[in-house]
């Protein structure tokens, strides 16, 4: 530790740091622009200016900037050295003379960091009295607004959007007091990670274009912390909500998780919440198909559930408690995984090897740090986006190579441009190369036969380098539907462990809880489709599931045409809900309470934002858990608070515990009081319901977290786990985070919330995977498809934001050159292309790189769903 | 008097071609360094010449080469002539430049040779399109002859040389910011440490001298320190290349001992002030130096001196304030040139440059008050060293803060008289 002394005070802190965030860090409140802490200094705005002085007797002193200054034992430093300080209002004053001033009709406005900054420096007095420069704003796509006459020049954008996130279409031009951040010409930003540009700027340049079409002010929303519902990462989120409409999601710092940043499907894919297709309503479609109310939707359930032959079918994008309620109610025995055996199937294999123990599973932080990265088979940038951007930071190349990356996927993506080598393979052939290096690394693992001497030197020179780092990090996952790359993903990391080091394996699983609802350990939907078809069972209730969109058509029409009846449980409408008998509408993330497992195998909690004006948007949870009474008997006063289900699954499911304890109970207070979701300055709240009745409603009540749904409680620093909105006295903006991390940048005070559930030491003995397909050569007549994830279109939930539609890829057919050729056809000529039993008319888009005999179609967006993984097509020439 | 840098140059006739300059003693330094010294040695006899930078810093030469890592071999480092002259005032380097190209040439190589840099470049301002044609061939004839390439003369010492020239960017003749053009990004100013002759272009170390310093090493080699030091005529060694812009008799630009007086670089060698204009003042160095008044006329053109006297020797190239010239108009085209020039990388230059032009711009106007005098104090305090990322806005405010305080009374008149009195 080293001493320094600020305006004569000693002060314990850590060498290393730069003056402002240790400043930061002790409490001062200096002010900044320039500097983040994701992004480090660059010393451009100049206003965290203190005064730093030689030695004890220097009375004189000189001006730095604290971001850029290092910490060293004996600095003497002032922060209210009265130079110092007239320097920093200055350099307000400097920043307002072109700024507009429009906070009354700017959507940073109240939660705006040039607002505070200014009224922290004193700057009030307006001495420039020429014209204002103005700017012509650009059109940035369906996510952000640009309004760059607000701009404070402190280039955050651009460094964020170019050097942090690899983003090519956003630059600064022009010079001196014209320089302009945007596009170079107008159009839609095409980063994944755009969205961060809204909390990245200090004032209102790039704001949320999807907040703006139903603005609300920072202090008017009611807030909660949640987990991101679009891919399985489980990023930190804070949902914000007024009038019952879900309104905007910023990123809830998580140092372990996502960090300060989220990815746009993230951001930006909340709309779901708001749709028009929530089913709004319970229906019992073989009795009226209008919808019917709780009492007959009771009495008729009690009907189906005293007598029928039930099973339940759960779901990977449902909470643990959702799962286990239903698990609960239909019986252990007859609980299905809602997925199709294929999928359960790399599930199984990947929950088998991140519980040997013989690996480390990263956290998205650690893989920040990685030194050599391996992908086997994954677009992490479409399928996994801020686990992407955590590569980027360990491999980027500015300004200085840092570590070193090897792909091998099918198609060309877009971390290829840092990678040292990207072998665009067939899956069967990355999987023999990923064994292929497990065997020149460790000779116990198995070798491909046949291999080619490409690949073979290929799998030295990366072996050769994996055995070199000290923090090797082998990614992989779902995406392309092969075991046998998990497997040799798996032997990767299996060689390059040993019993103190243990290599780092990371896998990308399809949705939000798919590790969760694997690690309930449940036979898939075709061991459901068996029991029904053997007449075990005659009806069959469905979680928040659509069972349309990864089985082929045909099987689940049969499959509910053999049930009595389909109980649906779900927020929107799908296919799947079309064939209930019975629909019953549930809350969303932001209507509910509830856990998740993250691909990482951290279980994390997400709360309920607001209590949706709709009754009937109740949890799934707590419908199963009141079903059990008509099963049961169970008294229908006895219901459970999600704490109670939570300590319930972890006794009779082990494999979870931890997961009940990443947040403190229901009953938890600070000082005898609750964490109020709403700011202390939300306004509006007695008026707000006035035109429907002039007394103020009494305020929904929380019976399930130590949240409250008002502004009264506790004002302080809440747990880590129960932050529902990022506020300091002066610090109005996203950038009082700083105020609730142990150290600026660090993590939250009290530890980053989840918990991880895999074991830390060996369990199993460590034994090499054997599963070797051979070598791939294209079939006859017939092209193997590839499921290409895309960042907007591929997740179920995010395609009802507008705005994500819009940028979703029209159905395509991807194939090689040759393979082009052979068909005859050209670039955006039409290919039919029978999949199983449907046949679709497809758009060729030819990427040259694609091995020969492949065909890559886009993942389960509209229009190409209902497919069953793996598949294979036969293609052929459309009518012209 | 010696003229070591402008003996050959003649500008009734083309430049010397490499046969003429190897006929006049060209190429010696070349010889005699590569073939006969250590590169350790170049640098040391470098340093003792006491060469101080020509481009306005002044800081030893030979000293700067001397950080330059030299215990890898094989190591890529960098040379780069800063020929982005566009300092207001300033003609120097052109003359060089398309004066005699194979002396600026010769002396990279050599200053190559002592940092064992093997890749050199010269940053050219945009505008000088002679000189970019000039050079082009000198360099090509200097590959023709073996003086650039692989092995120069059988010593083993590789060297490749590129013209680069810019876009016309006041911002490139800062050395940082000259990097980051030449790797092909904004001309923005980078955060020192690191220094560029640890961490330059592409992060390798580099060497950016001013095209006078480097012109000057040849005979720094050939004839010594002591030769280099006798011609001065005060303890900044060497010639100097003063130029004199404004209404004097014969504008110009004379190489002479370092240490001339102003009074005789405009009395003797620009033939005096005009018939009917009084000399008011001068920035000695540029643009970007204090106004020098008629007290000062005695000072002597060195770095010690011109600073003693409040002011910078700057680039040696005077720009003279007349009695016809209004000292407002003056200033604030200056600062209309700085704040255009600002790269716009930080606050207080980006956004205090325009205002210290508009609150100028005002007063000449007949439109400006009081209390903008205590504004443009303000700027000229605020922008100091140190505050700003770079030198350009404290230079830019060195015009500004001395003009305040030597023609406070033409300031103050604009506002009473509520017009520019010169108009």
């Amino acid at each position: 530790m080293a001493i320094i002394y600020i305006d004569h005070k000693a002060y314990e802190v850590t060498p290393g740091k730069n003056v402002l965030e240790t400043c930061l860090t002790l409490g001062f409140n200096l002010p900044y622009f320039c500097w983040h802490p994701a992004m480090g200094s660059v010393g451009a705005c100049r206003q965290c200016a203190i005064k730093l002085f030689k030695d004890e007797d220097d009375t004189r002193g000189r001006l730095v900037m604290s971001c850029m200054e290092i910490v060293k034992d004996n600095m003497y430093l002032s922060i209210d050295d009265p130079t110092a300080k007239a320097f920093r209002a200055q350099l307000i004053e400097w920043l307002m003379t072109n700024h507009p001033h429009d906070c009354a009709v700017c959507d940073e406005g109240g939660a705006c960091h040039l607002q505070d900054m200014t009224v922290m420096t004193g700057h009030t007095y307006r001495r420039f009295n020429y014209p204002k420069r103005s700017y012509k704003n650009q059109y940035l796509g369906p996510f952000i607004n640009h309004e760059m006459n607000r701009c404070i020049q402190c280039y955050r954008c651009v460094r964020f959007y170019k050097d942090y996130a690899g983003g090519k279409d956003l630059d600064v031009f022009a010079a001196h007091n014209h320089v302009y951040f945007g596009r170079a010409e107008d159009g839609i930003l095409e980063n994944e990670f755009s969205g961060n540009l809204a909390e990245v700027c200090p004032t209102g340049v790039f704001t949320d274009k999807t907040l703006k079409a139903h603005y609300t002010r920072k202090w008017d929303m009611t807030t909660a912390p949640s987990i991101c519902q679009h891919c399985s990462l489980g990023c930190n989120i804070i949902a914000g909500e007024r009038y019952g409409e879900l309104r905007q999601i910023t990123s809830r710092f998580n140092g372990e998780v996502n960090g300060y940043f989220l990815c746009d499907r993230g951001r930006f894919g909340y709309e779901f919440v708001n749709s028009t297709h929530r089913v709004q309503q319970p229906l019992i479609r073989s009795k009226n198909s209008d919808a019917t109310d709780k009492q007959s939707l009771y009495h008729h359930l009690k009907n189906i559930l005293s007598t029928d032959k039930i099973i339940g079918i759960a779901s990977p994008r449902a909470s643990l408690e959702a799962n286990f309620a239903l698990r609960q109610l239909v019986g252990k025995e007859n609980f299905y995984q809602g997925i199709p055996e294929m999928e359960a199937l790399l599930m199984r294999c990947i929950l088998y090897i991140l519980n040997t123990g013989h690996v480390h599973s990263p956290s998205l932080k650690e893989m920040e740090s990685a030194d050599v990265v391996l992908i086997l088979g994954e677009d992490p940038t479409n399928a996994a986006p801020l686990m992407a951007l955590a590569i980027r930071q360990a491999v980027g190349k500015e300004p200085i190579q840092k570590g070193e990356m090897y792909i091998a996927y099918p198609t060309q993506t877009k971390l290829d441009e840092l990678a040292g080598n990207a072998a665009h393979l067939s899956p069967d052939e990355i999987a023999r190369l990923g064994y292929a290096i497990a065997n020149t690394l460790n000779k116990n693992a198995p070798l491909p036969e046949d291999l080619n001497t490409n690949t073979l030197k290929l799998a030295k020179r990366i072996a050769r380098i994996l055995k070199k780092a000290t923090k090797p990090l082998i990614i992989s996952g779902t995406s392309l539907g092969s075991e046998a790359i998990i497997k040799a993903a798996a032997n990767v990391a299996f060689a390059l462990s040993t019993d103190d080091k243990k290599a780092s394996l990371s896998f990308v699983v399809p949705d939000c809880n798919s590790m969760g609802l694997a690690m309930m350990k449940a036979p898939s939907l075709l061991h459901a489709k068996e029991t029904i078809e053997n007449g075990k069972a005659n009806t069959i209730i469905v979680l928040e599931n659509d069972l349309y969109r990864h089985s082929a058509k045909k099987e689940i029409d049969t499959l509910f045409n053999l049930c009595k009846e389909v109980i649906v449980l779900d927020h929107l409408h799908n296919e799947t809900t079309s064939k209930a008998s019975v629909l019953i509408p549930v809350a969303t993330f932001a209507e509910a309470e509830g856990t998740m497992v993250n691909n990482e195998g951290r279980a994390q909690r997400f709360f309920q934002v607001f209590s949706p004006k709709n009754e009937n948007f109740r949890e799934s949870w707590r419908w199963l858990d009141e079903f059990r009474q008509f099963k049961d008997g169970v008294n229908p006063e006895d219901l459970k608070v999600s704490d109670d289900l939570m300590t319930e699954m972890v006794a009779s499911m082990p494999q979870f515990k931890g997961a009940e304890a990443v947040t403190p109970d229901a009953d938890f207070r600070m000082f005898g009081q609750k964490i109020p979701r709403e700011p202390h300055r939300y306004s509006g709240r007695t008026a707000m319901l006035a035109n429907t009745n002039v007394s103020e409603p009494k305020p929904p009540e929380d019976p399930d977290s130590a949240l409250s749904f008002t502004m009264e409680g506790y004002k302080g620093m809440p747990p880590a786990s129960l932050i529902p909105f990022f506020w300091a006295p002066g610090w109005n903006s996203v950038q009082s985070i700083n105020k609730y991390q142990e150290e600026v940048g660090g993590p939250l005070r009290g530890g980053d919330p989840g918990k991880r559930l895999f074991p830390k030491t060996p369990v199993l003995e460590k034994i090499f995977m054997n599963h070797i397909p051979s070598a791939f050569s294209p079939f006859s007549g017939e092209w193997q498809l590839l499921p290409l994830p895309h960042i907007f279109g591929s997740e179920e939930l995010s395609i009802y934001t507008p705005g994500v539609a819009e940028r979703a890829p029209k159905p395509y057919i991807a194939i090689n050159k040759k393979d082009a050729k052979s068909l005859n056809v050209m670039e955006n000529e039409g290919l039919l292309v029978q999949i199983q039993d449907q046949s679709y008319m497809l758009p060729v888009r030819i990427k040259k790189e694609l091995p020969e005999g492949l065909a890559g179609i886009p993942y389960n967006i509209p229009g190409l769903r209902g497919i069953a993984w793996p598949a294979k097509g036969i293609l052929k020439k459309g009518k012209a | 008097m010696e003229r070591p840098l402008t003996q050959h140059i003649n500008f009734n006739r083309t430049s010397l071609n490499l046969k003429d300059y190897v006929s006049v003693g060209g190429y010696q330094a070349v010889h005699k360094a590569l073939k006969s010294m250590a590169p350790q040695d170049v640098t040391k006899m470098v340093q003792e010449a006491d060469l101080k930078g020509r481009g306005g810093a002044g800081f030893n030469t030979g000293m700067k080469w001397s950080f330059v890592p030299m215990n890898e071999a094989g190591q890529t480092k960098y040379l780069i002539a800063n020929a982005d002259e566009m300092e207001p005032g300033t003609f120097k380097d052109r003359m060089l430049l398309e004066g005699n190209p194979h002396q600026l040439i010769e002396g990279m190589i050599v200053s190559a040779f002592a940092i064992q840099a093997n890749i050199s470049y010269v940053f050219l301002r945009w505008a000088y399109k002679k000189a970019a044609w000039l050079i082009e061939h000198a360099i090509a004839e200097a590959y023709a002859a073996g003086y650039l390439g692989k092995n120069i003369l059988g010593s083993g010492f590789n060297l490749e040389m590129h013209l680069h020239t810019g876009i016309g960017r006041y911002m490139c003749g800062e050395e940082t910011a000259l990097l980051n053009a030449l790797e092909g990004k904004r001309a923005t100013p980078r955060a020192k440490p690191p220094f560029p002759q640890v961490s330059g272009l592409f992060g390798k170390p580099t060497i950016v001298n001013n095209v006078e310093t480097l012109s000057n090493i040849p005979h720094i080699i050939n004839n010594g320190p002591d030769w280099f030091k006798a011609l001065s005529l005060t303890s900044d060694p060497g010639t100097k290349l003063y130029g004199i812009s404004g209404k004097v008799n014969k504008p110009g630009l004379w190489e002479l001992p370092m240490g001339t007086t102003i009074r005789e670089l405009i009395e003797e060698h620009a033939g005096g002030m005009k018939k009917g204009f009084k000399f008011r003042g001068a920035l000695p160095g540029g643009a970007s130096t204090d106004f020098l008044v008629e007290e000062h006329l005695d000072v002597k053109m060195d770095y010690k001196s011109v600073s003693a006297a409040g002011s910078r020797l700057g680039t040696g190239t005077m720009i003279i304030l007349d009695d016809h010239t209004c000292p407002v108009g003056f200033v604030h085209n200056l600062e209309h040139f700085f704040a255009q020039e600002s790269c716009g990388w930080c606050t207080p230059c980006r956004e205090g440059l325009p205002w210290t032009e508009k609150i100028l711009l005002s007063i000449e106007n007949g439109e400006g008050r009081m209390e903008d005098l205590d504004l443009l104090e303000m700027h000229t305090h605020h922008l100091g060293p140190g505050n700003t990322f770079c030198a350009l806005a404290p230079g830019a405010m060195e015009p500004l803060q001395s003009g305040l305080k030597y023609f406070r009374e033409d300031f103050e008149k604009h506002i009473n008289e509520k017009k520019c009195p010169w108009r």
